[in-house]
């Protein structure tokens, strides 16, 4: 907590040197060293980073995203990292336009504790990790049809009315209870009355009716 | 028909004559069939079930009785606190990290107190790292000791239950005493405390730390060589050095599994460099090792707390909040008297504290693991971004890995284990 000036991780030098224009920028803010790099070779960059010696960050401490109040700004992808034998920390941002489809490869090859993570900043930013092995919503619910709360254009009472609300909540769906996957555990499926399970094969989980 | 449940279809594949629901036979093999591992059960826990710790949902698919995959659901608790804090000033946002990790709510006060001033650069007086060290321990005893009893009742043993919750209740007597609440306690405010110790409240906290440990040496009697303890916790839930590190996982989780890996060394905050205090490290990563790790977590703290007590007392009179007047608010009394005071006092509460643009995360090693606080600011009194990292969260990840092959009965042992709590994993 002592003001210390603030000096960027030599890491980010050598990423420059071994990714070029791949690194879009770098700065330190509050004594984090902060650096962004493109999409398209994210994966390939946080791989370097865990597997070179000298940088061994192996230990994902955090994913998340961030969405900016200003519109135009790009959504953030947030990676930090830490290297527990050089006690080291780094900040990896990978800034997502808007405009396009927010799509990003996932982690969760190098880092298994990348699954609930990424699932999670799915879930509230609506960003695509491409290869994940299993991308589905996890604080809410799989049919949650309000979009993504954590974005800006998501406002906090939600998008839909308190009625609205209220009548999906009463008209929920009992069969929404277990996806498909688990329903085949027990061959449950096949002792299923026809007429659900053509709903569910028509994926009409938790369809109101 | 559609209104039938699919819990009613999986036990009624029809209606008897009678029109009441039939029920499944018990075993479903051919007469002589002996090859129970040929059928594969689900079996659903939760999310209104003790021994998941709050309302976790687990879905089991079983072969006999090993369990051959298990998927969890959470978001039960979900209320949406990362959001709320877009809409909050920085010291508003005290009250929600209270109901985070309920079980350590001063711990989660004293993070959020660091980060936000990480990101304001203020620094905080001597005396006010010295209570919030206090803080930051007496809430690592309480979380431990409700893990040590709920976790005993799990696996059978109900005294040390009652044991440690009557530890537990002298603590949140001395936490009374000093916030006014038991739970929601909004101990810390951006550049200081929101209130100091009461008159005389270090002999009661000093009176805890020297009988406090008389209990945990009760605890070890009953449960360290007792061979029930031994036998559903020795080799349950392994977890390597390696896995762990790649679950990022944190806390006693990750030190029970070899690692040396504690916030308070690795990265310091508070002073806690400056304390002796050892960090106790598992070879086996199993329960047992979960458990003596947490077990002498508490002989720490206890030794922190006596540590921090005595500069307490050597810092008598010394000033608490820092005198940054950006962030602290003038006396009471002069800001019912004088004028300027009075219109500070306003728009401090009223427009709240603009932090620089920029951003900053700050981790503490709570109870449960390291416990994270990242915000992104752009100048004004409310944060762009408050991200919680979540240790309870990212250490339940790995619940599947650990369940995978394990007993039905150790699931609930391997689940106590993790220590979770699932106001912080929903949010």
């Amino acid at each position: 907590m002592t003001a210390v000036a603030p000096a960027l991780s030599p890491s980010v030098d050598a990423l420059r040197a071994a990714f070029g224009s791949a690194v879009l920028r770098a700065a330190v803010s509050c004594g984090d060293s902060i650096v962004w790099v493109a999409a398209d070779r994210a994966h390939e960059i946080l791989a370097w980073l865990k597997n070179t010696p000298g940088q061994t960050f192996n230990y994902l401490t955090d994913v998340t995203a961030v969405d900016y109040r200003d519109p135009d700004r790009p959504l953030e992808v947030s990676y930090q990292l830490r290297s527990l034998s050089r006690k080291a920390d780094l900040r990896v941002k990978i800034p997502l336009d808007k405009a396009q489809p927010l799509a990003v490869d996932s982690v969760v090859d190098l880092w298994r504790g990348a699954d609930w993570l990424e699932r999670e900043v799915f879930d509230m930013f609506g960003v695509t990790f491409t290869g994940h092995p299993d991308l589905r919503r996890i604080l809410m619910w799989d049919t949650y049809a309000e979009g993504h709360p954590l974005r800006k254009d998501f406002p906090l009472r939600g998008n839909f009315t308190r009625a609205e609300q209220t009548r999906q909540a009463l008209a929920a769906n009992p069969e929404a209870h277990y996806s498909m996957e688990e329903l085949s555990i027990a061959d449950a499926f096949n002792e299923l009355p026809e007429d659900m399970k053509r709903r569910l094969l028509d994926g009409q989980r938790g369809e109101l009716r | 028909m559609s209104t039938r449940t699919v819990e009613m279809a999986l036990a009624t594949p029809g209606l008897d004559e009678r029109g009441r629901p039939s029920r499944l036979p018990l075993s479903i093999g051919q007469p002589g069939d002996d090859d129970m591992g040929a059928e594969h059960m689900l079996v659903n826990i939760g999310p209104q079930h003790p021994a998941t710790h709050g309302v976790l949902r687990l879905v089991l698919e079983l072969e006999g009785e090993t369990v051959k995959r298990c998927i969890p659901h959470i978001g039960y608790l979900h209320s949406g606190f990362e959001k709320l804090g877009e809409y909050r000033h920085y010291n508003q946002i005290v009250p929600l990290t209270d109901r985070t990790d309920y079980l350590s709510p001063m711990a989660n006060n004293v993070c959020l107190a660091l980060a936000a001033e990480k990101l304001m650069g203020i620094e905080i007086t001597e005396r006010c790292q010295v209570l919030r060290v206090i803080a930051c321990e007496m809430s690592r005893i309480i979380s431990h000791l409700v893990w040590l009893g709920t976790t005993g009742i799990d696996l059978g043993a109900f005294t040390p239950f009652l044991w440690s919750f009557y530890q537990r209740e002298r603590i949140y007597n001395l936490q009374e005493a000093w916030t006014g609440a038991r739970l929601t306690t909004s101990l810390t405010r951006i550049g200081g405390m929101m209130a100091d110790v009461p008159d005389g409240w270090e002999a009661g906290l000093r009176d805890f730390t020297a009988t406090f440990t008389r209990t945990l040496d009760e605890v070890d009697t009953m449960f360290t060589r007792n061979s029930i303890w031994c036998g559903r916790t020795q080799g349950v839930g392994v977890l390597t050095a390696e896995e762990a590190i790649n679950f990022s996982l944190s806390g006693p989780m990750l030190r029970a599994s070899g690692v040396d890996y504690d916030v308070r060394k690795d990265r310091p905050y508070l002073g806690y460099e400056t304390y002796d205090f050892d960090v106790p490290v598992g070879e086996h990563g199993d329960i047992y090792d979960r458990y003596r790790v947490r077990l002498e977590e508490m002989y720490q703290s206890n030794r922190i707390l006596e540590q921090a007590l005595d500069r307490l007392a050597r810092l008598k009179g010394a000033p608490l909040n820092t005198d940054d007047h950006r962030v602290i608010l003038p006396p009471k009394g002069r800001a019912m008297s004088d004028m300027e005071a009075m219109i500070h006092h306003f728009k401090q509460v009223m427009e709240g504290i603009p932090a620089p643009a920029g951003e900053a995360y700050l981790g503490v090693e709570n109870p449960k693991g390291e416990l994270g606080y990242y915000f992104v600011a752009d100048g004004t009194a409310k944060p762009v971004r408050w991200r919680i990292r979540p240790p309870s969260f990212i250490n339940l990840a790995c619940l599947p890995k650990l369940c995978e092959g394990a007993l039905l009965s150790d699931v609930i042992a391997i689940n106590a284990s993790v220590d979770i709590v699932m106001g912080e994993i929903d949010r």
